[in-house]
């Protein structure tokens, strides 16, 4: 038997948030080094599952199945494709910087970890569940502890209300997937939950057109499609800096993850049917999300809805159902990801030192933190879809996708890529250059050496995706040729 | 050496950046070190270009346009859309890369007096210098596009950070900002407009050939036909040509699309100015030559009236802009879309006329123009920063008389102003002659118009001169104590100094040597260019 590897990095982090339970309480060192230990091991093995999937192969790889109920159909039934592989990396990056930066949290920090650590096993297991019960499982297992981790640490003034909202939107996306789901599950009549399976169906047109929304809103909700997108800004901002970050970059590619796999894999000729009007949700999120985060005057807020921007993009590229197209969103989930995360953790840098997020009370940070300075260029880079970044490299399949699609689409979308520069720039300029305020000046001191490591980490990922494609983009190719197959095409 | 020759363009275009990531590691006080590093790693590159130059073979052109590009190499770059890594030079390229790699060592040289955060400056400027390289090198749309817009970026923060601490621009809604912020992002504004429709028009390409090499797009695209979504394709080229053209013609700059470039120019460090003017203005050009005219000659035959008529009121308009200005390095900024404007009435006219002997010549002039643009403009903006780095004012009028105080940089002035006027003998001269004589059977009127516009160039470069150098001594300068021209500011006037002689020399001996004798170098354009047709 081989070995487990996809069990192992899915359990780790709910069984080191467990471990670090009984550790007593004030002592926060012991509790912090196990973290990261944990988290390295995550990161680690998730690197090393990316670079040993054999593209040549395709498929399912790492396949691992156990009977669970068998008499309900239901398996604990683990595997990654083309494109869940880099996010399983997107996670483990993002669960890796995050406990990096969040090193200083001194309130309560073990169950801070612990509940971080009960998350980020829900999110990899819904990137490697091959049974349609065990991804509702693990979606809301990551789903539960982001309402405590807001509520709690969240920041003080919206937390309590932002919980609220973030928590109640997804729950009712996820029974509104479930009913979906469930539908799929009696209308297959083969008594099982096993994805694998059920795609094989060919589920009759009229089902799947009436079915598809369900599943694909239900879902994509936390993907942040418009107009179902408002608790997302809120979300991030009211976060704690380390589930920002998990948040944005690896959150929300988990709705539309599942959107994809659930909606668009599953039922494949509801996909067909209801994409052209989706498209143009899409591109609302696109350019509506782009717009608003250009009036932001809250530094977090300006990335929160840069993020709606994004995502729109991501679900964009999924909506044109050709290979460019799914192969960009694909890119996209990744780069965004981790761009976000690099954004939300420069943001939190910031606001430790000082305290605000206004942008107009801030100016001149170039000096006290350059790296942090230049790691948000960098991000900012990705983010307007510079070439060299992988921004470029995610985006321009996108395009190409779209300009096969309607190309008129194609152009409107285009238009999002100046005013995320203006807002990029804009947000650049008050911020790190500039004068800085009288009254940050003699208190604001460098980050530390480990925020440093997750700043370079992160961009250093963003810039070799951007320099050398072929590190990511032949694997996502071929899990967008899978899809393609199941759509006919 | 066998390296060297299979890898020649790989190793000139990233040996910058390889700099830039070792002075990345310097330590950020050592400012002298920093200099004299970047100035020496940037000296590679020119070696590499000289070797280029040396074993580039004019003579192994034939006929055909894919044989013309030598040194060519191509890896496997973004493979899911077909896009590679795909280098080669010929003749046009090859005299941008030498431009280039000329004009970087001379910038960094003439850079040594920025004080302010030297190792950040001098990394953006080697990631400049491969980001110019780049677009001059690729032979596939895509990394064209990618080199691009990758040259944006350390431009912006250069004239952000670095440009002149002076001024301030009101904007909407009264707010004031700094001169130079309000410069580099209408800069990067403008460009990166420009840039959208050129990107949506490459992925349009894309998807309908499904390949991004220029050496196969060069015949396929002109050659297809039939509809593309209900729409036929000589409307589809039509508006591709023009998003290719705007996004050109914003980075020449052609009038009207020009007005970012007097403010970027000015409020730029000097060494910004120089590139800027010197080889950034030609990516434009560039654009015009290794794209336009290959993929759309039929849409470029047509609208080339247009393009021809927009040159001549750059030209026209650019003169008199200049003329109009009390600032001296406005004055020399708008110099360049007068002299810019020539650049792209020869390639109009050779877009017209394709495949007579006056689209040769036009064209050969346009490109020798490029290169002695690029020679006299980075003269004269260095000129402009010598002397505001003693005076600390750019304004004319507190000018005047200055030729007895500082001789030797008043004759400097005056032999590089004269090549940017075309005087003959100096490189100029012959480029602009071309063009004229290319251009004159083809837009008889609009190149008429035209010399009436290089008239106005003479009136402006002997206003700049004479409020200069010659007149009463302006009294701010009059001497009070000994033999220090001090005003009353405290402000030293100094004659040039050897640093900034060296940086000067090169270009000057380069325009005389073109002026005179011009045959080495327009042997290797004519070449390239009757490929072109």
């Amino acid at each position: 038997m081989q070995f487990p590897i996809l069990s192992v990095i899915v359990l780790t982090p709910a069984i080191t948030g467990i471990l670090i339970l009984l550790i007593p309480g004030e002592r926060k060192s012991e509790i912090r080094v196990a973290a990261l230990a944990a988290s390295a091991v995550a990161m680690l093995l998730s690197f090393w599952v990316y670079f040993s999937y054999d593209i040549s192969a395709g498929g399912y790889q790492f396949v691992e199945k156990y009977d669970w109920l068998p008499s309900l159909g239901i398996s604990y039934h683990l595997g990654i494709d083309g494109i869940s592989a880099p996010l399983v990396l997107l996670t483990g990056v993002v669960m890796f910087t995050g406990v990096l930066i969040s090193w200083g949290i001194d309130d309560r920090p073990r169950e801070f970890f612990a509940l971080l650590f009960i998350l980020a096993t829900g999110v990899f297991g819904v990137f490697v569940a091959l049974d349609l019960f065990g991804l509702f499982f693990f979606y809301e297992i990551a789903v539960f502890p982001m309402y405590l981790l807001i509520a709690i640490w969240g920041w003080k003034v919206t937390r309590e209300y932002a919980a609220m909202k973030l928590t109640l939107y997804l729950f009712i996306g996820s029974v509104i997937a479930l009913v979906g789901a469930l539908a799929i599950y009696f209308k297959s009549d083969l008594n099982t939950f096993n994805m694998l399976l059920l795609e094989q169906v060919n589920f009759d047109p009229e089902f799947q057109k009436f079915w598809f929304p369900f599943v694909f809103f239900g879902f994509a909700i936390l993907g942040g499609i418009f107009p179902f997108h408002n608790w997302s800004p809120d979300g991030h901002v009211a976060a704690p800096t380390a589930v920002s970050m998990f948040h944005a970059g690896v959150l929300m590619k988990l709705g539309a993850f599942a959107a994809l796999r659930v909606g668009i894999m599953l039922l494949p000729e509801g996909a067909t049917y209801h994409m052209p009007w989706i498209i143009l949700l899409a591109l609302v999120n696109v350019l509506y999300g782009a717009f608003i985060a250009m009036v932001q005057t809250d530094f977090k807020y300006v990335i929160g809805f840069s993020s709606v921007s994004h995502m729109g993009l991501v679900l964009i590229g999924f909506a044109t159902l050709n290979r460019e197209g799914l192969i960009g969103a694909g890119v996209q989930m990744f780069s965004h990801g981790i761009m976000t995360a690099l954004f939300f953790a420069v943001v939190g840098m910031v606001y430790d030192q000082v305290h605000t997020r206004e942008i107009p009370k801030l100016g001149g940070f170039v000096k006290a933190m350059p790296w942090v300075a230049v790691a948000f260029i960098i991000g900012g880079l990705v983010s307007m879809g510079m070439p060299g970044f992988s921004g470029f490299i995610a985006e321009f399949p996108i395009f190409m996708g779209l300009w096969r699609y309607q190309p008129w689409i194609a152009i409107l979308a285009a238009i999002s890529i100046v005013i995320t520069a203006s807002y990029i720039i804009r947000v650049t300029g008050r911020v790190f250059f500039g004068k800085i305020p009288q009254e940050f000046r003699d208190h604001t001191k460098d980050v530390t050496v480990l925020d440093k490591v997750a700043l370079v980490l992160l961009c250093t990922i963003l810039i070799a995706i951007g320099i050398f494609p072929r590190l990511m983009v032949p694997l996502v190719e071929s899990g967008a040729n899978n899809i393609l197959r199941l759509l006919g095409g | 050496m066998d390296f060297i020759a299979s890898n020649l363009l790989t190793l000139i275009l990233f040996t910058p950046t390889l700099v830039a990531a070792i002075l990345l590691f310097l330590p950020r006080v050592e400012n002298q070190l920093i200099r004299w590093v970047a100035l020496i790693g940037s000296l590679i590159p020119f070696c590499l270009s000289l070797y280029l130059w040396f074993n580039f073979e004019p003579s192994s052109v034939s006929g055909d346009i894919t044989s013309s590009f030598q040194f060519r190499e191509q890896y496997i770059w973004y493979e899911a859309i077909n896009s590679s890594y795909h280098l080669g030079v010929d003749g046009i390229s090859l005299i941008l890369v030498l431009l280039t790699t000329l004009l970087t060592p001379v910038c960094i040289l003439a850079s040594f007096s920025i004080k302010e955060r030297v190792k950040s400056f001098m990394i953006l400027f080697l990631l400049l210098e491969t980001g110019m390289l780049g677009v001059f090198l690729s032979l596939d749309l895509l990394l064209f596009f990618v080199f691009w817009e990758i040259g944006l970026i350390p431009m912006y923060f250069l004239i952000d950070q670095w440009g002149s601490e002076k001024g301030e621009r009101e904007i909407w809604g009264g707010r004031k900002v700094p001169a130079r912020n309000y410069a580099s992002f209408k800069f990067l504004i403008f460009t990166m407009a420009g840039s959208l429709g050129l990107l949506l028009a490459i992925q349009m390409i894309g998807v309908v050939t499904g390949t991004f090499d220029m050496l196969v797009l060069f015949q396929q695209w002109p050659a297809v036909e039939g509809d593309f979504f209900g729409i036929p394709f000589t409307t589809v080229k039509a508006i591709a040509f023009w998003a290719f053209v705007i996004a050109f013609a914003i980075k020449v700059p052609v009038w009207p699309f020009h007005t970012w470039l007097p403010d970027a120019h000015t409020e730029a460090p000097t060494a910004g100015s120089m590139i800027l003017a010197g080889v950034l203005l030609k990516l434009g050009a560039y654009g015009f030559l290794r794209l336009v005219l290959p993929l759309y000659p039929e849409e470029a035959r047509y609208y080339a009236g247009a393009l021809a008529f927009l040159a001549m009121l750059a030209i026209i308009f650019g003169a008199l802009a200049a003329y109009g200005q009390s600032d001296f390095k406005r004055l020399v900024a708008y110099s360049s879309v007068n002299h810019m404007g020539f650049v792209v009435l020869g390639i109009a006219a050779a877009a017209f006329a394709a495949g007579s002997d006056h689209a040769i010549l036009a064209l050969n002039g346009a490109v020798l123009q490029m290169f002695a643009h690029g020679l006299s403009a980075a003269g004269m903006f260095f000129l402009v920063g010598v002397i505001y780095e003693r005076t600390h004012t750019r304004n004319l009028n507190d000018f005047g008389g200055l030729f007895p105080l500082i001789p030797v940089y008043g004759g400097i002035l005056i032999f590089v102003s004269m090549a940017s006027l075309g005087l003959p003998g100096l490189s100029g001269f012959i480029s602009e002659f071309l063009v004229v004589r290319g251009a004159w059977p083809v837009f008889t009127v609009f190149t008429a118009l035209s010399m009436i516009g290089l008239f106005f160039t003479g009136v402006f470069v002997l206003k700049g001169l004479k409020q200069v150098l010659h007149g009463p001594l302006n009294e701010r300068w009059v001497t009070n104590n000994g033999d220090t021209p001090t005003n009353e500011h405290g402000e030293i006037l100094t004659e040039i100094t050897f640093r900034e002689l060296v940086v000067i020399a090169p270009l000057m001996v380069l325009m005389l040597w073109i002026g005179v004798w011009p045959a080495w170098i327009l042997d290797v354009i004519n070449r390239a260019v009757m490929v072109l047709f």
